[in-house]
């Protein structure tokens, strides 16, 4: 036998939409079918039907980390809820070997009245924890979550960061084989996000197992060797994280050198385009030392709060190599809009990014203030032509020219 | 990164690992679960229920926690509300309506069948409303849904437990004789627990797929206790009508209850009683194999 701890096969999950949401139940069973007809005075209106999950496989080792990635509504969180137990695949079969806890929400069952202690004791129990491991593990969970001086306080009167601290800290030590984690992460500030990561990865290192969902690709590459990229419910690839990540990214962006929005109406600020330039040219491919801008084409046609528009980098790991706004030297722009049609340049210098794929997504501002991202709209590839890093093998995540001088020092 | 929490994880064979093998009876390491469509009838696993029992008593000890947290006279609330129900039912039923309560002081009376209604009633309407209520839980957490509404109806024996105090003051009060009869209240209570159990899950599912059920809820126990022989004696019942009287479960509880209590006059009709455990045990199947057949959707349309 392998060691394999959770082994999953041709798994689906069907929803129903429409009129009779719960067919499935009444094809399926003659008890409750005869139960529900006598509530029932018409016969059920014809329902569609919705894969939320198709034909999934995979397997999850002991001492792995997967991650789970997909855009929303891609399955990622059926598939957690069919793992945990929560929801019965429709179709297919997973196979369990050995206890499964799943934190699909920091502090599900936690009660506001109650003090810190109580819901440590309430959420173990909940989380699956006995009574025993509990007592055993308080303390380390009521330092690990830092609220030692309020553990008798009730948790209505807790900070936001302190209950998601002590919700995590419960859940952090459980001592599941497979620990299931649903983008939990976005909590807490980084110091904790951080220690979070240490606790999941030591989990992980004393040969149990972790499955995470994330949108944060940076996590993701840090904490998982292998990826199960879903999209519309089925399984588009799985593998190493390098690859998978990178492929994800570069889904849906255009290396053409030009990227337009699905066209809105009715906002304030229309944009056209993003594109990259180069000599005048749109492109994708630029040589190491050569400079290239980032061309907001747009359109304002209502007034529109003061906003920004803005860039991100990121490298094919989906780290994220630097961010830039416009109104970081355009004082112009941090006046209220003017109508029109307009464009703004954004210049990357030559000799900044070393030779690779790079994934930009932009940000527009939204009407109602902040900003709407674009996730990897555009993709660009540094060519190691020219490029400082291409020289002689140098390493380094960004190959600026930098000045160097030398002085008489006498 | 964060060191002294690495060293303190424990794996498969150390002996906290032991300790929570013999703390936890499903826990074992080579455990294997298939997660597969199921079809047909599903099977009750009330086994694992009971590996679940802590939880249980913690849900169980949370709501008992919150019911009377930051209330000023906090578990008072148990001995005001059947006290003031035993009080408009001696001003109604026994004062004005002069109803016979077999000899017996009409509070006394009054109180020794409403202890049981009482314990029924809310123990039905929290049970029936617990799956609805715990929507959270149950989209997130994975353990056994019948834990939930059999923890709330426990939650509830702690109030009858505190109320029945006040019976036992009452009789003292009244010097009602107190005979080893008055054990039999134990597998009567018992009795009363499994019809709302029973009862209460059947009810908690329907709830899930039919919100009508909240506005069903209210109706079913005002309706309930009048139906039930709290204020007045079973024996009102003209006779041809007692078989089909105690139909409604409540009546063999409620009749025993008097009879354990005060014996003579209430003499227990043993044909009833038989009657109220059989109705018992049959909605307590079909509510268990009811909750089981439908709980997999529980997720999906809560």
């Amino acid at each position: 036998m392998s060691s394999a701890l959770i082994s999953a096969n041709g798994v689906g999950k069907r929803y129903f939409l429409g009129a009779d949401p719960f067919g499935t139940l009444s094809l399926r069973d003659r008890v409750t079918d005869v139960v529900r007809s006598a509530f029932r005075s018409r016969p059920p209106a014809a329902s569609r039907d919705f894969w939320a999950l198709r034909n999934v496989g995979f397997e999850l080792h002991r001492g792995e980390v997967l991650g789970v990635i997909g855009r929303n509504g891609a399955g990622k969180s059926t598939l957690l809820k069919i793992l945990s137990q929560i929801t019965e695949p429709t179709e297919g079969e997973v196979n369990l070997y050995g206890r499964v806890s799943s934190l699909l929400e920091v502090g599900v069952g936690f009660h506001p009245e109650l003090s810190g202690r109580e819901n440590v004791f309430l959420n173990g129990a909940i989380l699956g924890m006995s009574r025993a491991e509990m007592r055993r593990k308080f303390d380390e969970i009521v330092a690990f979550a830092e609220v030692e001086a309020f553990i008798d306080t009730p948790v209505k009167r807790y900070s936001s960061g302190m209950y998601v601290r002590l919700a995590f800290a419960v859940a952090a030590h459980l001592e599941p084989d497979v620990l299931i984690v649903d983008e939990v992460l976005a909590v807490g500030d980084a110091a904790f996000q951080r220690k979070c990561l240490g606790k999941m990865e030591s989990v992980a290192s004393q040969d149990r197992a972790v499955m995470v969902v994330s949108h944060n690709m940076s996590v993701v590459t840090q904490l998982c060797e292998r990826v199960l990229w879903l999209d519309r419910g089925e399984v588009v690839a799985a593998g190493v994280t390098r690859e998978v990540v990178g492929a994800y990214l570069a889904q849906g962006s255009t290396s053409a050198g030009s990227w337009s929005p699905p066209a809105q109406a009715g906002v304030p600020l229309q944009l056209h385009s993003v594109s990259i330039l180069r000599d005048g040219g749109t492109t994708g491919d630029i040589a190491g030392d050569e400079p290239f801008e980032i061309v907001f084409d747009y359109s304002v046609v209502a007034p529109l709060a003061p906003g920004r528009l803005a860039i991100l980098i990121g490298d094919a790991n989906g780290t994220a190599i630097l961010t830039s706004t416009s109104t970081d030297k355009m004082p112009a722009l941090r006046e209220p809009w003017r109508p029109g049609h307009h464009r703004v340049y954004c210049r990357i210098p030559g000799n900044l990014l070393a030779p690779g794929r790079y994934f930009i997504t932009v940000a527009e501002p939204l009407e109602s203030g902040g900003d709407i991202l674009h996730h990897g709209a555009l993709s660009i590839t540094i060519s190691e032509q020219n490029s400082l890093a291409a020289r002689d093998g140098r390493h380094g995540v960004i190959a600026p020219l930098l000045e160097w001088r030398e002085e008489d020092a006498t | 990164m964060v060191p002294e929490s690495n060293t303190r994880f424990t794996s498969g064979s150390d002996p906290a690992s032991l300790a929570n093998l013999l703390g936890r009876a499903c826990y074992s390491p080579f455990m294997h679960k298939v997660l597969r469509p199921r079809h047909g009838l599903a099977r009750l696993k009330l086994a694992e229920v009971w590996e679940y029992r802590e939880l249980m008593f913690f849900l169980a000890w949370r709501d008992i926690l919150v019911r009377y947290k930051q209330t000023e006279i906090g578990i008072l609330w148990a001995f005001i509300r059947p006290f003031i129900t035993m009080v408009i039912f001696t001003i109604v039923f026994g004062r004005m309506a002069k109803l016979p309560s077999a000899n017996l002081p009409y509070p006394v009376f009054a109180l020794a069948g409403l202890l049981p209604w009482q314990l029924f009633s809310t123990a039905f309407s929290e049970a029936s409303s617990s799956i609805v209520g715990a929507g959270q839980l149950v989209s997130k957490v994975y353990f056994p849904r019948l834990i939930i509404p059999i923890s709330a109806t426990f939650s509830v024996l702690v109030d009858f437990l505190v109320s029945a105090l006040m019976l036992a003051a009452l009789m003292l009060w009244y010097k009602v004789p107190i005979s080893m009869n008055t054990l039999w209240v134990i597998p009567l209570t018992a009795l009363c627990m499994l019809a709302a159990i029973g009862s209460g899950i059947l009810f908690a599912a329907l709830y899930v797929r039919y919100r009508d059920i909240r506005h069903v809820l209210p109706f079913i126990v005002q309706f309930g206790l009048y139906i039930s022989p709290v204020g007045f004696m079973s024996t009102m019942i003209p006779a041809k009508w007692r078989l089909l009287y105690s139909l409604n479960p409540m009546v063999g509880v409620i009749d025993g209850f008097r009879w354990a209590l005060f014996g003579g006059t209430n003499a227990i009709d043993v044909q009833a009683l038989t009657l109220s455990i059989v109705l018992t045990v049959m909605v307590l199947i079909g509510g268990l194999y009811y909750f089981r057949n439908t709980e997999r959707v529980f997720a999906d349309i809560i």
